[in-house]
């Protein structure tokens, strides 16, 4: 049986959600190989035992001295030693670079931001914001292939694979870019917003005050998102803009409320299964996508909106 | 020491303007074009790194240290290029090619870094993202294939010219990072790094007498079936219009707005 490879993320020892959807496509595919790069891969595997996975890779060292550069090399050097069918890595900033010098290092045709892959190795994307979508396949090498999180649910089981350490030797070349040291983001009680399967996002029209736009994410259990206007004034830091320069989401429901849905804030967002938005004017564009939508103030609707939810939950 | 810099930029349909796909590619005849807004922060950033090391105030007057600009593109992409040439870079190369034409990631940055081998840079700074390619892979390819440090997604730069060497803070979902290397380094920045000046009049003048240099293929030394349409490394099997999204329902609040959308998230089955 063909064998997929994938690259499990995971940042200060916590393994990303979006791993558990790669494994599930692998295994749709053929055996199912997780790639783990880590100071300590036994923190790392233990978390990983309620995804399909058939087998482990483990590579130990310090890969959070010099960047994307050293994963790559040590990912091709995988690659050319199992010959899998295909590689899919999750398509985040960094996980685009790595897949990128990888299709370079190994020859390989590369597709990122895909949303599903078959058996046959036929990637979807969705393209110009939601309104056209592709089939493509990598012809050359081994298919390199970006997923976008949120594509799949991931199938959860109990397996106990098999593990392999395998030992890389890294180029001076890939080590000539050196972190001295990191801040990560500071993590709140609110969901991942590129994980969550909720978004509720705020614009300007919330003139600053983001409180009830929390409120109805608490309630839902939601990520907060924010259009520019809003990380630009301040009101939201940034690393909750949703966007062409932000992140882009494609959760199950995604609310935008006072935000007017410009070509920008679309190219984030306009994916998301189902859209709801809230805004004042009804000629504002994020009309056109939505698939409900209250003209009204949103300091009225959201808290509304709001009690009704927690008054259900009881 | 005096820098030499290159800064990749890229001509794209305006993002405002309709996409659509012919015969599996985007369909660019039939749309303006325009400088990618985020290679505006690669110019800009650019000229800013210069400024800060210049004796004079004057961008690039006798700092000793030169910005040129490379594109690959079809001919008229000398538009985008005049655009940031009136910003202030210095010169420009554009490559351009029948051959060149349906180039993806992979055949960009082979071009892209054959060019920039012959220059004999500092830097490369690039934009984190064509607006039109959304892939967010060129600059790391250019590193790869270069063999020069990668210093991404920064979202601040600072250079020493004289330890000939450049420190960025890398910013990504998870966090950031600061980051160092050695001269020479492709760089990528974000679009919170600065804010792009406006070409004044005076150097849009000055923009007119730039000199653009045009590359062939063959002045790459690159082979024709290395690059393009031909070198495929993928193939688009269909491009389908998504089926427009049913009309969604729209009700003007008049006083339940929030108790109907309640009801409509929980016949979704989301609330
Ligand atoms: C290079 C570039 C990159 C960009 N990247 C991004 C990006 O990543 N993400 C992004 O979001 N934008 C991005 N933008 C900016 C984008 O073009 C818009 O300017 C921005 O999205 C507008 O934010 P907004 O919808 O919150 O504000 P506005 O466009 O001002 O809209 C505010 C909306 O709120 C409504 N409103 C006001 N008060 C209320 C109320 N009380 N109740 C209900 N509704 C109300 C108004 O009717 C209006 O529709 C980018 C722009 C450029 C040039
Ligand atoms: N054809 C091109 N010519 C010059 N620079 C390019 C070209 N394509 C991409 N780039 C650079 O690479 C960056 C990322 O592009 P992409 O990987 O296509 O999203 C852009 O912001 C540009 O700086």
């Amino acid at each position: 049986m063909s064998s997929v490879i994938f690259l499990v993320d995971h940042t200060a020892g916590k393994v990303a959600k979006a791993t558990g959807e790669l494994a599930t496509f692998a295994k749709s595919i053929g055996e199912s190989v997780a790639v783990v790069f880590a100071s300590n891969p036994a923190e790392i595997i233990s978390q990983l035992n309620t995804f399909s996975i058939d087998k482990v890779i483990t590579v130990s060292g310090d890969w959070d001295r010099n960047g994307p550069a050293v994963i790559a090399d040590g990912l091709a050097q995988i690659i050319s030693a199992k010959k899998p069918s295909a590689v899919l890595i999750t398509s985040l900033a960094s996980g685009k670079e790595i897949a990128g010098r990888v299709a370079v290092k190994t020859g390989s045709g590369i597709i990122t931001d895909a949303i599903g892959v078959d058996k046959d190795l036929i990637t979807t994307q969705s393209v110009f914001g939601g309104s056209t979508t592709v089939h493509a396949s990598v012809i050359t090498g081994t298919p390199i292939i970006t997923l976008r999180s949120n594509s799949i649910e991931p199938v959860l089981t109990t397996s106990s694979a098999a593990i392999e350490e395998f030992a890389v030797t890294l180029s001076d070349s890939s080590k000539l870019a050196t972190i001295t040291s990191a801040t990560p983001v500071v993590k709140g009680g609110r969901p991942d917003l590129t994980e969550a399967s909720v978004v509720v996002s705020g614009g300007r029209g919330t003139n600053g005050d983001f409180k009830p736009v929390e409120a109805l994410a608490d309630a839902l259990g939601a990520a907060v998102g924010a259009s520019r206007a809003a990380t630009d004034a301040g009101w939201y830091p940034h690393s909750h803009q949703v966007g062409q320069t932000g992140k882009t989401v494609s959760p199950q429901l995604y609310v935008a409320a006072g935000i007017s849905g410009a070509i920008q804030h679309r190219a984030g967002m306009q994916t998301s299964k189902t859209i709801v938005a809230i805004n004042k004017d009804p000629e504002a564009p994020i009309l056109e996508i939505a698939d409900f939508a209250v003209i009204g103030d949103l300091f009225n609707v959201l808290p509304q909106a709001t009690d009704k939810i927690i008054a259900r939950k009881g | 020491m005096s820098m030499k810099i290159a800064i990749c930029i890229k001509q794209v349909p305006d993002s405002w303007a309709e996409k659509k796909m012919a015969n599996g590619v985007l369909d660019r005849a039939n749309v303006d074009a325009v400088l990618n807004d985020l290679d505006e922060y690669a110019v800009e950033e650019g000229l800013r790194i210069v400024e800060a090391n210049s004796p004079t105030k004057e961008a690039g007057e006798a700092s000793g240290h030169s910005i040129t600009l490379i594109s690959m593109g079809p001919e008229r992409a000398t538009e985008a290029i005049r655009k940031a040439l009136s910003m202030g870079a210095d010169d420009a190369i554009l490559i351009s090619d029948p051959a060149l034409a349906g180039s993806d990631a992979l055949s960009t940055s082979l071009v892209l870094a054959e060019v920039i081998k012959k220059g004999n840079y500092d830097l490369v700074i690039c934009g984190t993202e064509s607006t039109d390619a959304r892939m967010s892979v060129v600059p790391a390819m250019i590193a790869e294939r270069l063999n020069w440090a990668q210093l991404t997604f920064a979202g601040k730069v600072k250079v020493d010219p004289a330890a000939a060497s450049v420190e960025i803070e890398r910013v990504t979902e998870f966090g950031n990072q600061v980051m160092n290397a050695k001269f020479p380094a492709v760089l990528s920045v974000v679009e919170k790094i600065n804010e792009p000046r406006y070409p004044s009049f005076k150097g849009i003048m000055a923009a007119k007498k730039k000199v653009i240099t045009t590359m062939t293929l063959s002045d790459t030394g690159l082979a024709a079936t290395a690059v393009g349409a031909s070198a495929a490394w993928s193939a688009v099997k269909d491009a389908l219009p998504r089926p427009a999204r049913g009309a969604g329902v729209k009700l003007t609040d008049e006083g339940s707005g929030g108790e109907k959308l309640v009801d409509f998230l929980v016949e979704k089955r989301l609330a």
